[in-house]
């Protein structure tokens, strides 16, 4: 009895118990024709689907699409907002240029702009690559600036003190002190990226994740959509784990990751 | 016996400062610094010479820090007369290491030249704060203690004409406090740069200094001069110890019954 209350114990402690659960009864309802496959297939499917598709090559091609899209966008992106960052932190000219229009930028819903890049851009690649730059450079914009503001002034004045040029000076500490807040920002704008990837491939696309779900919503094919949402998942998943290498190279000095 | 003074004892020849005659290192003629209405340094005069130990007492607010800010450079004079040496370096109260260099980086920061000779300038300088082998920690696992000799280190690593110590060992505990008394002195007659230290510990002012200036609400209010040997003052400034307390204590209300002293050295005869 007592092992059995053990077991009862950690079962009802654990955190994967329940999404298991939900995707026994998925999969039950699935079989028993309580969930039409229209509405939903069920997960047994959907692996099978994935096996499939990485085998036939059409996912791999697709996900590399959508990847070089969200890359590409996001490097144009990542650019500018550094650029205006640096621009609008470092001089006051600078800010009383750039920052009134950047928070002009921030109240425009990147989204809300779909029609518009349309019309400029067309229905090809350039306008899915400009909506993610557009939406990913705020972020990137926002953290640097602050960051670069908010550097210990007590350094900036030690470092001073020492006789160092202004250039030396934004090179040896305005920047460094800067970098944590510039790789927050680059998280933000990582997951922005690919949530305007989403809706930016519904545009007209002949290749790409979004491809895949618009075609396989015509036939109706419900596990071939639910592969794609895994692997736009995966794709944040993968996104933040990118940054968390980076940021344990970028920052080991902090006491945190010296101390691991 | 102090922990300080035996140190001292086993070398006690450390010589006194030359009684300045040569033009000063150091001069401020009628200084006077104010932020808004707030009058902070008001008709101050300083001179320091070469190779001079001086320490400047206050309590918190007497503009101790505002003249040292304007010593280091860090404060335009607006075109009053304020003479400064171009070499100097400051070492603050919180070490102010940038935590993203190792520390002989940090050392190293600002001066000119090949890597691999400005490399072995700041390990030597590290070696004489016997820090030889943190040369490649990170300041941010230093101790109090270590992270303040790396100031140290980095400030001489300029070969300065003139010292700037902001409260330098006021973060420390009793025991580094006085290891690092001895490791200024022991650097200040290697290198012997005109050293201006802010603190408000008698005692060490007492210990290291040359000259000890009283600041109050932005005027000099006492000076003195000490003669005696670093080793033997522990007797000898007895009095003085209770006159600089006093001076400080007694002018809170400003009508304690300070008796302003006249500017210029005053030699104080310790050894009264």
């Amino acid at each position: 009895m007592p092992a059995f209350k053990k077991i009862a114990l950690i079962l009802g402690n654990s955190r994967w118990l329940s999404p298991l659960v939900l995707l026994l009864l998925w999969e039950l309802g699935s079989r028993s024709g309580l969930i039409p496959e229209r509405t939903l297939a069920a997960p047994s499917a959907v692996l099978a689907t994935l096996f499939d598709m990485i085998v036939s090559g059409e996912l791999p091609s697709n996900l590399l699409v959508s990847t070089v899209r969200a890359l590409i966008g996001l490097a144009i992106g990542v650019s500018a907002g550094i650029v205006l960052a640096l621009v609008a932190g470092l001089s006051r000219s600078g800010e009383a240029t750039v920052d009134p229009l950047m928070q002009i930028k921030r109240t425009i819903p990147t989204l809300a702009l779909t029609p518009l890049f349309i019309v400029w851009f067309g229905i090809g690649e350039t306008p899915k690559i400009a909506l993610i730059a557009f939406a990913s450079v705020f972020p990137i914009y926002l953290n640097l600036y602050s960051g670069i503001r908010g550097v210990d002034l007590r350094l900036i004045e030690g470092a001073r003190s020492f006789g160092l040029s202004r250039s030396e000076l934004i090179w040896n500490v305005i920047l460094p002190g800067a970098l944590p807040s510039l790789l927050v920002g680059l998280r933000y704008s990582l997951s922005v990226s690919i949530l305007v990837l989403v809706v930016a491939e519904q545009i007209n696309a002949s290749a790409g994740l979004g491809y895949l779900i618009n075609n396989a919503r015509d036939f109706m094919r419900t596990d071939i959509i639910v592969v794609c949402l895994m692997v736009y998942a995966a794709l944040g998943l993968g996104a933040d784990w990118l940054v968390r290498v980076i940021e344990r190279r970028a920052l080991v000095w902090r006491p945190s990751i010296v101390g691991q | 016996m102090d922990a300080r003074l035996s140190f001292l004892a086993a070398k006690d020849a450390i010589p006194e400062a030359p009684v300045p005659t040569a033009p000063p290192l150091v001069k401020l003629e009628g200084f006077n610094r104010s932020f808004g209405a707030n009058t902070i340094i008001s008709g101050l005069d300083l001179e320091i010479a070469d190779g001079e130990f001086v320490a400047l007492l206050g309590r918190s607010g007497s503009g101790k820090t505002t003249l040292l800010r304007t010593l280091a450079g860090l404060d335009d004079p607006d075109g009053q007369s304020v003479q400064i040496p171009a070499s100097r370096a400051v070492v603050f109260q919180d070490a102010r290491l940038l935590p993203w260099k190792k520390v002989w980086r940090n050392v190293a920061l600002g001066l000119r030249g090949p890597t691999g000779a400005v490399r072995i300038k700041a390990e030597t300088a590290l070696q004489e704060v016997g820090l030889g082998h943190r040369l490649e920690a990170w300041p941010l696992t230093l101790s109090g203690g270590e992270a303040q000799r790396v100031a140290l280190a980095r400030a001489l690593v300029r070969e300065p004409k003139l010292l700037l110590l902001d409260e330098p060992f006021a973060a420390l505990d009793a025991l580094t406090r006085l290891k690092m008394h001895d490791l200024v002195l022991a650097l200040w007659v290697a290198h012997r740069p005109a050293v201006l230290m802010v603190t408000h510990d008698v005692d060490e002012a007492i210990s290291l200094a040359d000259r000890i200036l009283v600041l109050d609400q932005g005027h000099i209010v006492a000076q003195e001069r000490i003669h005696a040997a670093r080793g033997e003052r522990a007797e000898a400034t007895r009095g003085l110890r209770q006159k600089l307390l006093a001076v400080l204590g007694g002018s809170a209300g400003k009508q304690g019954g300070v008796i302003p002293f006249p500017q210029g050295p005053l030699s104080h005869e310790a050894a009264i």
